[in-house]
């Protein structure tokens, strides 16, 4: 394998998982930009998907149908997961001190890991194999089967978002929410249902987040949704909370960075490489690559 | 015995991070990280020099303090929640590095055999009996530490800091300096905790400091009340003696420590001992 070729590998291998915590990290960023609230329990909905999604794998037999049942139920469970946490955990509080949330969020999450470790027990859950081994591009530089649905579903559901949010009602009430709540309700916009679909959404993204990252690696644990998620929550603030394509251009950027990371220098530092990078940009560009500076809140 | 040891424990780091958190207002989510290096300090002076416990224990306070105020150097620029990330990422780097930085700490399987304490003839070893009233005496010093600070011209400074950094700096307050103060008599506990830690358990692995534990010390601090000594200290010892009261539930335990968690702040969202109303203006009004 000749330099080139081993870059364009890795730029590959980047890419999928990148494309992985780019759905995770819109969860973030589209409740951030709604109510400035970091949703830590956001993780944990990732990994209920990933549990979900692997629920529906063992039961119907590995085939294009069964990933896609398996995506959708993923999704819509989650959509659900998300507006119960909002509901139960988060609107009471919003009127209490914001560091309050926190601790709400702390609770969640010890909640969900707890659930999904009685349910599915502590060890590695394997996910069955749902692609054929083979790969697309008989070159030095191949894709597998499974690489190019990840690529393709994320690709499709960040079309599908941004379509939602520029070109539907629900998108331009969340618009208006993110930029002035107390103005939106003067114009007659539910607030509290934007919220809502804002958590749903997010978290249906997650959840579709945590299949594909259990088809990737092929084992879940119910641990994984506190690295994944704050991975993801890392590419959020890489291309600025609270703005879309700054999530999307994040997630991508840090899976690159790590698959590039582990190939040229070590996996074991391969977690570093995110912290690093998230460091390095909140310390020289503070509100993200992709973020627009805005005054200090009063 | 051993509840109650892990409790003063707790109680040592919740003080110190209440200073951070709840004098200056400096969201910090990368706690562990001072314990950390706290507890590793100890355990490297001990093993490669022989220092003893009693020496070990204000030399791990100042490594974790300087480590407070070195990070902290260049994350105080940014504020609020960016600065809850930039001290997450210190937080999992430093781990990162312990981990791997195997000819010095060991590690993922960390260090072995660190001598316990030794007063005269009477040895420590391993009897929790023992770090509790060490770890008691710890908590009474620094709560009366925190309180003459929280008191003194320089806690009304964090005070003035933490409700309007603009209106305290055009009042002369040097913000800068003040906020790395506060770092470093928050370091400085949880590096005086760290090394209590290795000195009973006799080892130190990078899993014990993971973002979890962070995360459970402001919990401690946020449930007693930010800012308040006391809820600090009632605030560390509900969380660390709660999951030991469910243990009836074993299994269960975790999920409904959860649920309690999440319970607690709907009935008391301003914490236990926190009478402070919010002065902020809450998200969307």
């Amino acid at each position: 394998m000749t330099a080139a070729e081993l870059f364009l590998q890795q730029f590959i291998n980047g890419l999928t998982i990148g494309s992985v915590y780019a759905l995770i990290a819109l969860g973030y960023t589209m409740v951030y930009g709604v109510i400035q609230l970091i949703n830590f329990a956001h993780g944990e909905v990732f990994m209920v998907g990933a549990y979900l999604g692997l629920m529906v794998l063992l039961l119907l037999p590995p085939s294009p149908g069964g990933v896609l049942t398996a995506l959708l139920a993923a999704g819509t469970g989650c959509a659900l997961l998300g507006m119960l946490i909002e509901r139960v955990a988060y609107r009471p509080l919003r009127r209490a001190p914001k560091l309050s949330v926190l601790i709400t969020a702390i609770g969640v999450s010890f909640f969900l890991q707890n659930a999904m470790m009685l349910l599915w027990g502590a060890q590695d859950r394997y996910v069955p194999a749902c692609f054929s081994p083979g790969r697309l591009g008989g070159g030095a530089v191949s894709i597998t089967p499974m690489q190019a649905v990840i690529f393709a579903v994320s690709l499709f559901l960040m079309i599908a978002l941004q379509l939602l949010i520029h070109r539907t009602p629900l998108g331009r009430a969340m618009r208006a929410t993110a930029q002035d709540p107390l103005a939106a309700r003067l114009v007659g916009i539910r607030v509290e249902g934007v919220v809502s679909s804002t958590f749903a959404i997010g978290s249906a993204l997650a959840g579709v987040g945590g299949v594909l990252f259990g088809l990737h690696y092929s084992t879940i644990n119910f641990h994984d949704g506190y690295l994944v998620g704050l991975k993801a929550f890392t590419a959020a603030v890489l291309g600025g909370i609270g703005n879309i394509p700054g999530a999307m251009a994040g997630g991508l950027l840090l899976g690159l960075l790590e698959g590039l990371g582990a190939g040229y220098l070590s996996t074991q530092w391969k977690n570093v490489f995110a912290f690093a990078v998230l460091v390095l940009v909140l310390l020289f560009r503070p509100r993200g690559l992709l973020g627009e500076r805005v005054a200090e809140r009063a | 015995m051993e509840v109650l040891a892990t409790a003063a424990l707790y109680a040592l780091l919740a003080l110190g991070l209440n200073v951070i958190v709840g004098f200056a207002g400096l969201l910090h989510l990368g706690y562990a990280a001072f314990f950390a290096i706290g507890a590793y300090a100890y355990a490297l002076l001990n093993l490669r020099a022989g220092c003893p416990f009693w020496l070990g224990l204000p030399l791990a306070g100042i490594c974790a303090s300087a480590t407070a105020v070195l990070l902290g150097l260049p994350a105080i620029r940014v504020r609020g929640d960016y600065l809850a990330i930039v001290t997450l990422g210190f937080g999992e780097i430093v781990r990162i590095v312990v981990t791997n930085l195997e000819p010095w700490t060991g590690g993922p399987n960390g260090l072995l055999g660190i001598d316990h304490p030794q007063i005269g003839s009477l040895r420590f070893g391993v009897d929790s009996k023992l770090y509790y009233w060490l770890l008691l005496f710890l908590v009474g010093l620094c709560a009366w530490a925190a309180r003459r600070l929280q008191r003194s011209r320089i806690g009304l400074a964090w005070a003035a800091i933490r409700e309007d950094e603009l209106a305290a700096r055009s009042l002369g307050i040097d913000a800068t300096h003040l906020k790395l103060t506060a770092l470093a008599v928050g370091g400085a506990m949880a590096g005086a905790a760290g090394c209590v830690f290795a000195a009973k358990q006799g080892t130190v692995t990078p899993d014990s400091f993971d973002f979890i534990l962070s995360v459970m010390i402001l919990a401690m601090v946020i449930l007693g009340g930010l800012g308040s000594i006391s809820g600090a200290l009632l605030g560390a010892a509900t969380l660390s003696v709660l999951p030991e009261l469910l243990r009836d539930f074993s299994t269960y335990r975790m999920l409904l420590f959860g649920a309690l968690m999440i319970l607690l702040m709907r009935v008391r969202p301003q914490g236990l001992l926190g009478s402070r109303p919010s002065r902020h203006v809450p998200a969307g009004s």
